[in-house]
């Protein structure tokens, strides 16, 4: 029983940091329209960035955090401007497909970008050795602690962005109708700026927490590529709160899995998760049926 | 350098073949098939298995890797039937990288990492030298019947289905096509050619381990597609021999020059395929054989 509850604690904790690159997926299908593969790269690239500033300059964590964020916003306003708003913009049918697909594309581009400059070599974070802390009897390192911290925080931000600023809201009027937020003088261009910005932002946060944990590689990013979509597919693609609650049920689900099944096997959790969605409930948890 | 050139040409003929089943998938019906690696892997895995742990005819073996995949196309395609194609894409990603984890885990069945060795092929031994000619003549063979048999398909009234759909299911829908029988039909059609590949590769290599189906190998036959153009049949075979080369040639273009890696190298080849896949979508899109849109000129007499 006491290592039931461990595992939930973990999976809570990851599952938080996992909601940020979720949130940022969900973001920009909602308001951009497609399924944004490049999104594992991002995270790459914010956690590599991070890095290389926190060990080169010794920026503190929270500063590094900050980084990533703006690293992997400006890389995805960069790469989408070069490789994807042209096809988004053509008008076919199957656009949002073929910029999915694109994305896909973008996303081997960029992780080889990385592989070619940086190798294969996994990098940890200069941190301090820290001693884990011990609550009621369960054991959390004081990096999860602190990483629970940064995701809540950010989340908040987000909310309170959605919530209560002027661009927050264009983005969702936007994300609702896109044909009647232009009546109203929303720019589209400038909402897609701001959604790229954003999505690729969180994933470049949520990628070097994750860091923070494990190591900096080529593939920090797409290593949990699958938990991201699952986490977005669960929350019904196109909802906010519905990202976070997909993504803590994943971590958790992941972590408990481990009570049952080989660590390597964990990640089939986010097929199984995908699989069970669309059988049960399509539209996601708290997704309206259309 | 000749048994090199058989190499390449065969696995050409092996890639042409899941470039076939992309084409009908993707090109004709419009939907996202993103684990073609895993539908690949799976057909892949079958033979090997029934032609290896069960001595199974390989004729078997091959039936069973294009009926399975078929079969797990039909799952994949029923459970996102009422979804956006954006849903088909992720699950079917999802499920390549479950297969190959399934194959990593499994080692019971798989022989985990180490994959399954001594897969036979029909005449190995009697050809010795010559096998490898022979096999190149038989997959192209068989990419020939496919590709003869997807194209009738696509040119008689059951293709014309599909490019409704793909371009407007609820029109289609309103003229009385099934739409999601139509779609199903269409993607296990896709899928079960993605397996025969499977086979063919398994037999060829006589050696078949969970690294050689990464999702690359989908970006692979993506590339060919949308490069020989994606909704015709011979456009699959055309970019499956470009893929090819361009990845080969890469390999020689990287020898010359020095002082790379061979991580940077292979990191290089990687980029060249990813961004030639973007730039050939935004400036080509429709590849070197574009559609042929048939135009019906209404009768003279009509008002």
């Amino acid at each position: 029983m006491h290592d039931f509850f461990q595992q939930l604690l973990n999976g809570i904790i990851s599952g938080s940091v996992l909601a940020l690159p979720a949130l940022g997926l969900t973001v920009m299908f909602s308001v951009l329209g497609f399924a944004n593969f490049a999104i594992a790269a991002h995270a790459t690239l914010g956690a590599l960035a991070a890095y290389l500033l926190n060990v080169r300059f010794g920026l503190p964590i929270p500063a590094c955090l900050v980084v990533a964020m703006l690293a992997a916003g400006s890389a995805g306003v960069i790469t989408d401007k070069i490789a994807l708003r042209g096809l988004r913009r053509m008008r076919r049918t199957d656009s949002a497909m073929m910029v999915a697909i694109a994305s896909i594309a973008l996303n081997i581009a960029l992780e080889n970008v990385v592989r070619f400059f940086f190798g294969n070599d996994h990098q940890s974070f200069n941190l301090p050795i820290m001693r884990d802390i011990t609550i009621g009897g369960f054991q959390v390192s004081q990096q999860q602690f602190s990483n629970l911290g940064y995701a809540l925080g950010m989340m908040v931000l987000l909310f309170g962005f959605f919530g209560f600023t002027r661009a927050g809201k264009a983005m969702r009027a936007v994300a609702d109708n896109p044909d009647l937020a232009r009546l109203k003088g929303i720019s589209a261009e400038k909402v897609a700026l701001l959604a790229t910005f954003a999505g690729m932002g969180l994933a470049g946060a949520g990628g070097m927490l994750l860091a923070l944990e494990t190591s900096v590689d080529p593939l920090v990013g797409s290593r949990i590529l699958l938990m991201v979509f699952a986490a977005s597919v669960v929350g019904g693609l196109t909802s906010i709160p519905g990202a976070v609650a997909g993504a803590l049920l994943i971590g958790i689900a992941q972590e408990l899995s481990l009570l049952v099944i080989t660590p390597t096997y964990s990640s089939a959790v986010g097929f199984v998760a995908i699989a069970l969605t669309l059988t049960l409930r399509p539209q996601g948890l708290f997704g309206r049926k259309t | 350098m000749l048994s090199y050139l058989l190499f390449v040409a065969t696995i050409s003929g092996v890639y042409a073949l899941l470039g076939l089943g992309l084409v009908v998938i993707w090109g004709q019906s419009g939907m996202v098939n993103l684990g073609l690696a895993g539908f690949f892997a799976l057909g892949a895995y079958a033979t090997a298995l029934l032609t290896t742990v069960l001595s199974a005819p390989i004729v078997l073996g091959w039936l069973a890797a294009v009926v399975l995949a078929a079969l797990i196309g039909l799952l994949v395609t029923w459970l996102t039937r009422s979804m956006r194609g954006d849903y088909l894409a992720i699950i079917t990603l999802s499920f390549a990288e479950f297969i190959r984890l399934v194959a990593v885990n499994e080692a019971w069945l798989t022989n985990s990492i180490d994959g399954i060795s001594g897969i036979p092929a029909p005449f190995r031994a009697t050809l010795a030298d010559n096998f490898n000619l022979f096999y190149l003549v038989l997959t192209w063979a068989i990419v020939a019947i496919a590709y003869v048999a997807v194209r009738r398909l696509i040119n008689a009234p059951f293709g014309r289905v599909l490019r409704a759909i793909r371009d407007d299911d609820q029109v289609a829908a309103v003229a009385g096509k099934p739409v999601l029988s139509f779609k199903i039909q269409a993607f296990m059609l896709g899928s079960g050619l993605a397996g025969l590949a499977g086979a063919m590769y398994a037999h060829f290599n006589a050696y078949i381990a969970p690294d050689l189906f990464t999702p690359l190998i989908t970006i692979y036959i993506f590339l060919a597609v949308t490069a020989g153009g994606y909704t015709r049949p011979a456009g699959a075979l055309i970019g499956a021999v470009l893929v090819n080369v361009l990845l080969e040639g890469s390999r020689f273009a990287a020898g010359f020059a020095s002082g790379l890696s061979g991580l940077q190298v292979a990191s290089i080849r990687e980029i060249v395929i990813g961004v030639t896949l973007i730039v050939l979508m935004r400036l080509r899109p429709q590849g070197i054989l574009p559609e042929r849109i048939r135009i019906v000129k209404p009768p003279r007499d009509s008002p």
